[in-house]
C-alpha cells in the first residue's frame, strides 16, 4: 500500500473528462482531492493524494500521462526557508494538518513535508515569507 | 542590602558579575527564595523580538557635487519614500513606508511585500540601496535630481530611531465575524478560528520591570544586535492601566522610545516584515538588563507567563469601532500551550513575537555583560509610571 501526493496539470481539452472517476474505478485507487482549480477554456490543476497498491498507482499515473496530463510529485513544490523563519509561531494556529509544527519547549518551528496538504493558508500568514509554494 | 548600579558595574569590569536571564531567574527564586537570590544575582537580562511599527532610521547622506537640497524635496530608497522635512541631506525612512506604486489593498488583501522595514534590513545587511531624489533647487543647492547607490558604510550618521518599541503587554486578537480579516495581529479566521498574541511574556523587558523602577531615560540596551539607549517613553505610553497585584499591567501599557547606531546592528535582529492586508513593518530585537538593586526588583523579574494576563479582543468589530470591553482574560502560559477558551470554544493560538529569538537576545546580552563588554547605566530621568497622570487618549475629533 503506497501513498503519493501529486500535482496534475491538464489542458482545457481534458477538463470535462472524469479523470478522477477512472483512477478510482479502473485502478482501484483511493483519491483525496486536496485542492482543485478547474476553469473552462483554461488549464486545470488538481492536487491529490493517491493511495493504493504500487502497481496500480504506477498504472494510474501512466494512464494520466497517456491522456496528456502533466504529473509532478507534490513534496518538491513546498519550501520552508529555515533561514527566513523567525519562529514567531503565527503559522501554527493556521496550519490545518500539523505540517508546521512547534516544539513547545524550544519554541522552534519545523516543517514536516509529508503532512503538508498544500492548502496554502500559511503563505499569506507568514510575515517573513518563509514559506512558498510552486506548482 | 541594596546594591547600586555602580557596584554592579565594578563587578562587570572585574568579571565577577552574576547574570541570569528573566527565564532562569524564575526557577532560582522558586528554589532559593527572593532574599537569597537578590543578594546572589546582580543582573537579569530580558529580551523581545517582535514587529514594532513605530520604527525607522535617519541618515545623513553627505553632500553631492554640486549640492542638492533633499529637504522639502523628495527622496526614495529602493522606491520607498523617505521623510525629507529636515535639512538638505538628512532623511528618515519609516518602517511602514510603502512604494508609491504599491497597490496596497486595491486588490484585497494586499501583500505589502516591500516597505521601509525591508529597506532598513537591507541597509543593515550592507546591501547597496538605490537613492532617487528631486529638489526644487536653490542658489546654494543647485542640483535638482540625484540617482545613486548608497551604502551603510558610506553614509555619515545612520541612526535607528524608534518612537514606539517594546510594548508592555498587548491584546490577544480574535475574529467573531463570518469572514476572514487581515490585521496587524495577522490573519484571523472567522468564528474564533484562531487567536494571535504578541509578547515575549516572562522574558519581555517591561513586564519584568512593570513600574519602570530601573528602566528609564538613558538606560543602555541591546538594540538590533548593537548598543542602543532608551531616550523617552514611547508613543501611546499608558502606565495607568489596571494592573494585577504583582504590578503587571493587564492591558497594553508602557512603551519605550529607543535609538542606536545602525552601523553596529545586524539583519539577524532587524527584519522587514509584511502583514497581508495590513502593511509593512520592522521586526526589532531588543534586550534590556535589569540591575537587581533590592528584593523588590527580583520579585518583578521572577514573574512567570501564568501570572501575566492579557485581554482577548475582537478585531472584526470591537477593535476597529473602538467598542470597549474584552472577551475575557488569558495568561501567557495558556497562550504558549497553544489553546485558549473563548466563549466556550477552544481556540488555537499563534504568536507574532518570537520567544525563541527573545531567549537568544537575553542570552546574548548575558554573554556581553559577563565578558565585560556591556556596562549598565543609571537612568538620567524616569519614565512616567502608574502614579502619573498619563493615559492614552483617543483623538479629539472636532469638525473644521
Amino acid at each position: 500500500m503506497q501513498k503519493k501526493r501529486i500535482v496534475l496539470t491538464f489542458p482545457s481539452s481534458l477538463v470535462d473528462q472524469p479523470i478522477t472517476y477512472h483512477l478510482v474505478k479502473d485502478y482501484n485507487l483511493m483519491i483525496n482531492i486536496l485542492s482543485a482549480k478547474v476553469t473552462p477554456r483554461e488549464e486545470g490543476k488538481l492536487v491529490m493524494e493517491v493511495s493504493g497498491k504500487k502497481k496500480f498507482i504506477d498504472e494510474g499515473i501512466q494512464y494520466l500521462s497517456n491522456l496528456g496530463v502533466n504529473i509532478q510529485p507534490l513534496a518538491k513544490d513546498i519550501t520552508w526557508h529555515k533561514e527566513k523563519c523567525t519562529h514567531c509561531t503565527v503559522c501554527i494556529a493556521i496550519c490545518p494538518s500539523g505540517a508546521l509544527a512547534l516544539d513547545r519547549k524550544e519554541m522552534l518551528i519545523s516543517f514536516i513535508k509529508d503532512r503538508c496538504i498544500a492548502c496554502e493558508l500559511c503563505i499569506p500568514a507568514c510575515p517573513y515569507e518563509a514559506i512558498n509554494i510552486q506548482f | 542590602m541594596a546594591k547600586t548600579i555602580k557596584e554592579i558595574n565594578e563587578k562587570i569590569k572585574r568579571g565577577s558579575v552574576v547574570v541570569v536571564t528573566a527565564e532562569e531567574i524564575i526557577d532560582l527564586v522558586e528554589k532559593k527564595g527572593e532574599k537569597k537570590v537578590a543578594q546572589e544575582v546582580d543582573v537579569v537580562t530580558t529580551g523581545t523580538f517582535g514587529p514594532m511599527c513605530s520604527s525607522g532610521a535617519y541618515l545623513n547622506l553627505g553632500h553631492s557635487k554640486p549640492r542638492i537640497k533633499l529637504g522639502a524635496g523628495r527622496a526614495y530608497l529602493n522606491d520607498v519614500p523617505a521623510y525629507t522635512g529636515w535639512a538638505a541631506v538628512d532623511i528618515y525612512i519609516g518602517a511602514a513606508a510603502l512604494p508609491d506604486d504599491d497597490p496596497r489593498n486595491q486588490v484585497f488583501p494586499g501583500g505589502f511585500h516591500y516597505g521601509g522595514g525591508h529597506v532598513i534590513e537591507e541597509l543593515v545587511a550592507g546591501k547597496d540601496i538605490k537613492l532617487v531624489g528631486t529638489s526644487y533647487g536653490t542658489d546654494c543647492y543647485p542640483k535638482k535630481k540625484i540617482e545613486t547607490w548608497i551604502n551603510l558604510k558610506d553614509v555619515n550618521e545612520a541612526v535607528l530611531f524608534n518612537p514606539r518599541n517594546c510594548y508592555q503587554n498587548y491584546n490577544v486578537a480574535v475574529n467573531l465575524s463570518e469572514k476572514v480579516i487581515y490585521t496587524y495581529m495577522g490573519i484571523l479566521q472567522p468564528r474564533l478560528g484562531n487567536a494571535s498574541y504578541c509578547s515575549a511574556g516572562q522574558l519581555s523587558p517591561l513586564l519584568n520591570d512593570p513600574y519602570y523602577k530601573t528602566i528609564g531615560i538613558g538606560t543602555r540596551i541591546l538594540l538590533g544586535g548593537g548598543i542602543g539607549y532608551v531616550v523617552w517613553n514611547g508613543t501611546q505610553h499608558n502606565p495607568t492601566v489596571k494592573r494585577g497585584e504583582n504590578g503587571v499591567p493587564r492591558f497594553p501599557s508602557g512603551t519605550l522610545c529607543v535609538m542606536g547606531d545602525l552601523k553596529q546592528m545586524s539583519p539577524e535582529w532587524l527584519r522587514g516584515a509584511s502583514f497581508t492586508g495590513y502593511g509593512a513593518t520592522l521586526t526589532v530585537g531588543i534586550g534590556i538588563p535589569i540591575p537587581i538593586l533590592n528584593e523588590e526588583i527580583i520579585r518583578y523579574t521572577a514573574v512567570k507567563d501564568e501570572e501575566i494576563w492579557a485581554q482577548v479582543v475582537d478585531y472584526s468589530e470591537s477593535y476597529p469601532q473602538v467598542k470597549p470591553g474584552s472577551l475575557g482574560e488569558v495568561n501567557y502560559a495558556q497562550l504558549k500551550r497553544g489553546k485558549i477558551t473563548v466563549n466556550n470554544k477552544e481556540v488555537p493560538t499563534g504568536g507574532l513575537s518570537s520567544y525563541a529569538k527573545a531567549r537568544q537576545i537575553a542570552e546574548l546580552l548575558k554573554r556581553w555583560i559577563k565578558k565585560g563588554e556591556f556596562l549598565l547605566t543609571e537612568p538620567v530621568a524616569p519614565i512616567p509610571s502608574a502614579e502619573s497622570n498619563i493615559h492614552f487618549k483617543s483623538m479629539n475629533e472636532r469638525p473644521i
